[in-house]
């Protein structure tokens, strides 16, 4: 493939996407309030469709008749390349929080860069991404807070939950090397501009929030290079499922 | 501590040049929830550009049983409407 | 009030329905108008949101993205769906919560057609085609019904429904223009999903006791049995066009009624499940009671932060 960069490059955004949005399909029919539950649909739905246009847009420069569909699913686990956070489990409702809201904040500052990729489709995704993204930012936000200063009880899940994600988050700002001569390019965007601003507009927040920031230094992360916790194979079954026991069929 | 979230009213402008209008209700714990509650139950079909919520206890509403004499005198005031008065057909634009 | 005025009030009530007015929320009316329209809304509004689960279990597994964001946002309107009906129950002085209660408790039903597996995905085509469609017949006729927020509510449902039906016999056309083993797949779910969407309507006419009032107060604007006929003759000529046979040996054309002519229901079936003995009730009062207890600490969450908020305003402006 010639824009083997580009193609990796489309596909560490879109498989955030899709994996979180996996994440949140789990949920429907099981939120904490028949309200909260359509919420997080829509969030999952926004997402879901920022992925079909990304990987349509892969799709087109692997060539060989590929689909969107073959791109979101028929790889190995070892090509994916979304980080570790999108795929932790729903542990409980404050970790579909904490994962929603650190992924949320990273996202929106993502989109707001990749609007001036000098890439038009991608630029143009972002574009209409970001209001979507936007909401979700204040509705994980908002729900940061309730939870956060809450009861009791829920300050503590909360700050379980925050403490449990924290060392997720270095991974969002790792640059790889074929994201480095994306940003070279002026088609992919230097994270590492935003990194200050996504620790302060987190941290401001957490604190609102009533919680306690995480000193821990630790990072976890492998995704990017497709390397991925225990859970994403499984995630893997259910999304490739139909696809893999029915190869070649049209749904 | 067990208390249910409260019951709002929505009230959506499907375009900006019409009213709102009541589209229903839904459960919330605060105004900023109730918000983006409405906009995701009641606007998921692109049809709002603007949304009010207020919270049902807050609506003072008149009892159906007083409407004989709330609603009922109106109905005689008919020199209010343009067809109580005779004009020739001669006389146009009024 | 007196007997005598009690009486006369229900008079003047019945006509006002006979005569096609509507009746609200703060209207006068007779107890069991107000007890049959909160049973009957409730559980429309159970099945609604346990109807979301059968369903639900397929996003994760949807075999493509556009199918996926379809199926998400029809489970979604379900949910959204529920909503508007307990929203429409609640005018009537009864709370989500207490309709919860009775719902986790046993005391309220739902439609029992979701206490079947959806086990392929060709279950998803023929939960939309058939107990979509099952359900739209009823929900037609309950938008002109007597008690206006149930109307206006079902307004609104009908109008967004309109894309479920299609959506599922959209699966169901995909895959019987598909392979063998596709095709196969949908013949499977037919067999499987014809019986109990013939059962949505209810016991026969002359096991429904309550048939007479609730035509009378247009909850009902056919009988069951008649419903019944309406979504066969309706549906076979869908089964013939997508190239799959109805599984009733019995089911044939009558030219002289000018209906099909059918089998006898498993009415044994039908009580064993409403009865709670289906294949998946236990599962899905499991997930309903699972949902709201494990929310239990967000909720309570929401309101004490709530009313934190208020405090701090108050005492910011005092």
């Amino acid at each position: 493939m010639k824009n083997q960069d580009l193609y990796i490059y489309i596909l560490g955004i879109a498989d955030n996407s899709l994996i979180l949005g996996q994440r949140l399909g789990e949920l429907c029919g099981h939120g904490p309030s028949l309200e909260t539950d359509i919420a997080l649909t829509n969030i999952a739905l926004d997402l879901f469709g920022q992925t079909r246009s990304y990987y349509r847009y892969a799709a087109s420069l692997a060539g060989e008749g590929k689909t969107e569909d073959d791109v979101a699913m028929l790889r190995i686990e070892r090509d994916y390349r979304n980080v570790l956070l999108v795929e932790q489990p729903n542990t409980h409702f404050g970790h579909v929080i904490a994962r929603q809201y650190l992924f949320d904040v990273f996202h929106f500052q993502l989109m707001t860069a990749l609007v001036d990729s000098n890439d038009e489709t991608l630029a143009a995704v972002a574009a209409k991404g970001i209001k979507e993204v936007g909401y979700h930012k204040r509705f994980s936000g908002d729900w940061l807070k309730r939870l956060g200063d809450g009861t009791g009880e829920s300050h503590e899940k909360m700050q379980e939950a925050i403490d449990h994600f924290w060392p997720y988050i270095a991974e969002l700002f790792d640059t790889t090397e074929s994201d480095e001569r994306m940003i070279e390019s002026g088609v992919g965007v230097d994270v590492a501009t935003f990194r200050e601003s996504y620790y302060s507009e987190v941290t401001d927040q957490l604190k609102e929030a009533t919680l306690t920031v995480p000193e821990n230094p630790y990072s976890k992360k492998g995704g990017k290079q497709g390397v991925h916790s225990e859970h994403m194979g499984y995630i893997l079954t259910e999304l490739q499922y139909m696809q893999r026991t029915y190869p070649n069929l049209t749904w | 501590m067990k208390k249910d979230w409260p019951l709002w009213e929505v009230f959506v402008r499907s375009k900006n040049g019409l009213e709102h209008r009541h589209f229903g209700s839904l459960h919330a714990a605060d105004a900023a929830m109730a918000l983006e509650n409405a906009r995701d139950v009641y606007t998921r079909r692109n049809e709002g550009v603007s949304i009010w919520v207020v919270e049902s206890k807050y609506i003072t509403a008149s009892n159906p049983e007083d409407n004989g004499e709330m609603f009922e005198p109106a109905q005689s005031k008919v020199y209010r409407h343009p067809t109580f008065y005779d004009l020739p057909d001669e006389v146009k634009h009024m | 009030m007196s007997e005598k005025e009690v009486k006369n009030l229900e008079v003047i009530f019945e006509a006002r329905i006979e005569r096609d007015d509507k009746i609200e929320p703060k209207d006068w009316m007779p107890e069991k108008y107000r007890k049959t329209h909160i049973r009957q809304i409730s559980q429309h509004a159970h099945s609604e949101i346990v109807g979301m689960l059968p369903e639900g279990n397929w996003i994760t597994r949807a075999p493509s993205l556009r199918r996926k964001a379809a199926l998400l946002a029809k489970v979604q309107d379900e949910g959204g769906h529920g909503l508007y009906l307990y929203a429409a129950a609640e005018t009537l002085g009864i709370s989500r919560e207490e309709m919860y209660e009775q719902l986790h408790t046993g005391k309220a039903k739902y439609s029992s057609i979701f206490n079947y597996p959806a086990i392929t995905w060709a279950d998803i085509g023929a939960i939309g085609w058939l107990v979509d469609g099952a359900a739209i017949i009823n929900q037609v006729a309950l938008c002109s019904t007597s008690f206006g927020p149930y109307a206006r509510a079902m307004v609104r449902i009908c109008k967004e429904e309109s894309f479920h039906q299609r959506q599922g016999y959209e699966i169901m056309l995909t895959l019987c223009r598909g392979t063998e083993e596709q095709k196969a797949m949908a013949q499977d779910a037919l067999n499987r999903w014809w019986w109990p969407s013939l059962m949505m309507f209810g016991p026969r006419d002359e096991d429904s006791p309550h048939t007479a009032q609730s035509m009378k107060w247009k909850l009902k604007r056919k009988t069951n049995d008649e419903l019944r006929q309406q979504f066969i003759d309706q549906t076979v000529p869908q089964a013939d066009l997508l190239g799959i046979s109805v599984p009733d040996p019995e089911l044939k054309f009558n030219s002289e009624t000018g209906h099909y002519d059918f089998g006898e229901i498993d009415w044994d079936e039908f009580w064993q499940v409403v009865k709670g003995h289906g294949p998946c009730n236990k599962e899905r009062m499991e997930a309903r009671v699972g949902a709201w207890e494990g929310g239990a600490w967000v909720r309570d969450a929401a309101m004490a932060y709530a009313e934190k908020q208020e405090k701090r305003k108050v005492a910011k402006a005092s």
